[in-house]
């Protein structure tokens, strides 16, 4: 039994001229067991509103989301037990010191006795010496690290996390991450959103890339990085790019990067510089990360190259 | 503690921990219209012949009192936890829209009970009325709290600005029990008058309390309890079912 299935999930919002928009377009995959998978997409792309179906706090217009074989809708109790879901938004209640948080969330899952839990994650987080603090005196990472907590309070066996090191310093990202792969290595399953690419490719074996509402890319990792071109030409220029291959160039200011599948295609672009008589700084040659596969996938030429091939 | 009774727990803690604002503000502001009223009024006006003015309006400022805070409670909380967008964390629980419930109203009748027991021994000191009947005065106190917990519930999952939630308080909550008789017998306004406020619903929830104390009301306890009762169920229906469709709060 699948961690987490998604069957043909639409979701369609009133739109402000009378219309529709359609947030999700009948978007179907599994998650298997002790999975650490990464949901990648551009902002719109509707990532944030499949988790917010997945946790219940919006309804799917049609389809069906299932956690560990719970219906998130007709049994919700049981789904939302296997989950725990740290959302986007910086979120805290003022009243409450960190460990009051913290007993108040394990109470409303009914789960009794959990100091000792609560004490180890505390400590894990970097948490220890601001227990007794309240909520608001806390800095904007302190808070991130209290809402990681909350979500893994009751030991769900899935864990969700929806952009967690959005404007998060560097200590927190490691602290973080080596709590959140230990507890995948120990069996939880995890479902991560993120901006930071290098994160995902670092972390998740398996990959989805959502783009306005549909799959786009479903893949192991290993499997998105061989697809794409092995490897990209970086270069420094002031000039213009000859124009019959500006078009493949990820360009960021005067940085260049050229998407080459093998040692031909660099001679080609090289000697098209060359002809045309521009000067070039810094030339290396790396491996494709999944930054540019992501950006591949985004401008659709990495549908066009599955049919092809 | 299961999963409703941590909510409630944290309802109550959260009123609680601001109790100056949630519990003394209302005792004074109460205190402050017994002894300007009481002043004004104690030899002018007089009630079910033998009932001096200031002991007539102990009940009716507790039960005013009981009423306003138990509607702030449940509305304000929702409405706080809405736009601070920490509500979020009682979304991702498995708790029913019954344990919502149970948990919103019943902190809702824990404030309105202690805002009501302090107005109480704060104006008792002005004027002691009578205990004729002290299970009505408790019946007609749970049900008045509980009753406008509800209301403040649907109130608090319907705004999505603290404006609206003001007018709501300001437009329909206060008149409502203003105009219910708080200050006065109905039997002292004109026939057109007595009859509107035998529509209001709140008269009966003050004019049952008052029985209660003096054993003398405008209408029977009785049909009051009836009336208060179906009223309370009505809100109650209707408030269970908002949490069950998870009206405004998912989407």
């Amino acid at each position: 039994m699948p961690a987490i299935s998604f069957q043909s999930v639409s979701k369609t919002f009133p739109s402000a001229r009378g219309g529709k928009l359609t947030a999700l377009d009948g978007v179907s995959f599994d998650i298997e067991e002790g999975e650490f998978f990464g949901l990648l997409g551009p902002n719109g792309a509707g990532k944030t509103t499949l988790i917010s179906i997945l946790a219940g706090l919006s309804r799917a217009t049609a389809g069906r989301v299932a956690v560990r074989g719970h219906d998130v809708v007709s049994d919700y109790a049981a789904a939302r037990r296997q989950l725990g879901v740290v959302p986007q938004e910086l979120v805290f209640d003022p009243f409450f010191t960190v460990r009051e948080a913290l007993r108040i969330q394990s109470g409303y899952f009914g789960v009794k006795n959990n100091e000792a839990w609560i004490g180890e994650l505390l400590e894990s987080l970097g948490l220890a010496d601001k227990a007794h603090s309240n909520m608001r005196q806390l800095s904007g990472g302190m808070k991130r690290r209290v809402l990681v907590a909350q979500a893994l309070v009751h030991k769900p066996p899935v864990i969700v996390l929806d952009e967690p090191t959005a404007g998060v310093d560097v200590e927190l990202r490691q602290t973080l991450w080596q709590f959140i792969a230990r507890l995948n290595r120990q069996g939880h399953t995890v479902l991560l959103t993120t901006h930071y690419l290098e994160e995902a490719e670092a972390l998740c074996n398996r990959i989805a890339m959502l783009k306005t509402g549909r799959v786009v890319a479903l893949e192991r990792t290993s499997e998105l990085l061989k697809a794409a071109s092995s490897n990209v030409l970086r270069f420094k220029m002031d000039s213009q790019l000859p124009p019959e291959f500006a078009h493949k160039a990820r360009v960021t200011g005067r940085i260049v990067q050229l998407p080459a599948h093998d040692a031909h295609e660099i001679e080609d672009y090289l000697s098209a510089i060359r002809r045309a008589g521009l000067r070039v700084e810094d030339v290396e040659i790396r491996k494709a990360d999944l930054e540019d596969v992501f950006l591949d996938v985004m401008s659709a030429g990495y549908q066009q190259q599955k049919v092809a091939a | 503690m299961a999963g409703w009774q941590t909510l409630l727990y944290k309802e109550v803690l959260r009123f609680w921990k601001v109790s100056f604002q949630t519990v003394a503000a209302p005792v004074l502001t109460a205190m402050l219209y017994l002894l300007i009223f009481g002043h004004v009024l104690e030899s002018h006006v007089k009630v079910y012949g033998t009932v001096s003015y200031t002991a007539f309006l102990v009940p009716g400022l507790v039960m005013m009192s009981v009423l306003q805070n138990s509607f702030a409670n449940s509305s304000s909380s929702l409405i706080q936890s809405k736009i601070m967008g920490n509500l979020v964390f009682v979304l991702l629980t498995p708790l029913s829209h019954w344990s919502w419930f149970v948990a919103y109203v019943g902190s809702s009748i824990a404030r309105g009970l202690a805002v009501g027991t302090g107005v109480f021994v704060v104006t008792a000191a002005f004027a002691r009325p009578s205990f004729v009947a002290p299970l009505w005065i408790l019946v007609f106190a749970v049900l008045g709290a509980g009753m406008l917990g509800a209301l403040g519930l649907i109130a608090g999952l319907w705004a999505e600005k603290f404006d609206q939630m003001a007018a709501f308080q300001n437009f329909v909550i206060m008149p409502m029990t203003f105009l219910s008789g708080v200050f006065y017998s109905i039997h002292s306004l004109p026939e057109f008058w007595q009859r509107v406020s035998h529509l209001n619903p709140f008269f009966y929830m003050i004019d049952g309390f008052r029985y209660g104390f003096f054993g003398v009301s405008d209408v029977s306890p009785w049909l009051s309890l009836g009336i208060v009762g179906s009223a309370m169920l009505v809100v109650s229906a209707i408030a269970v079912h908002l949490l069950r469709i998870g009206y405004k709060i998912r989407g």
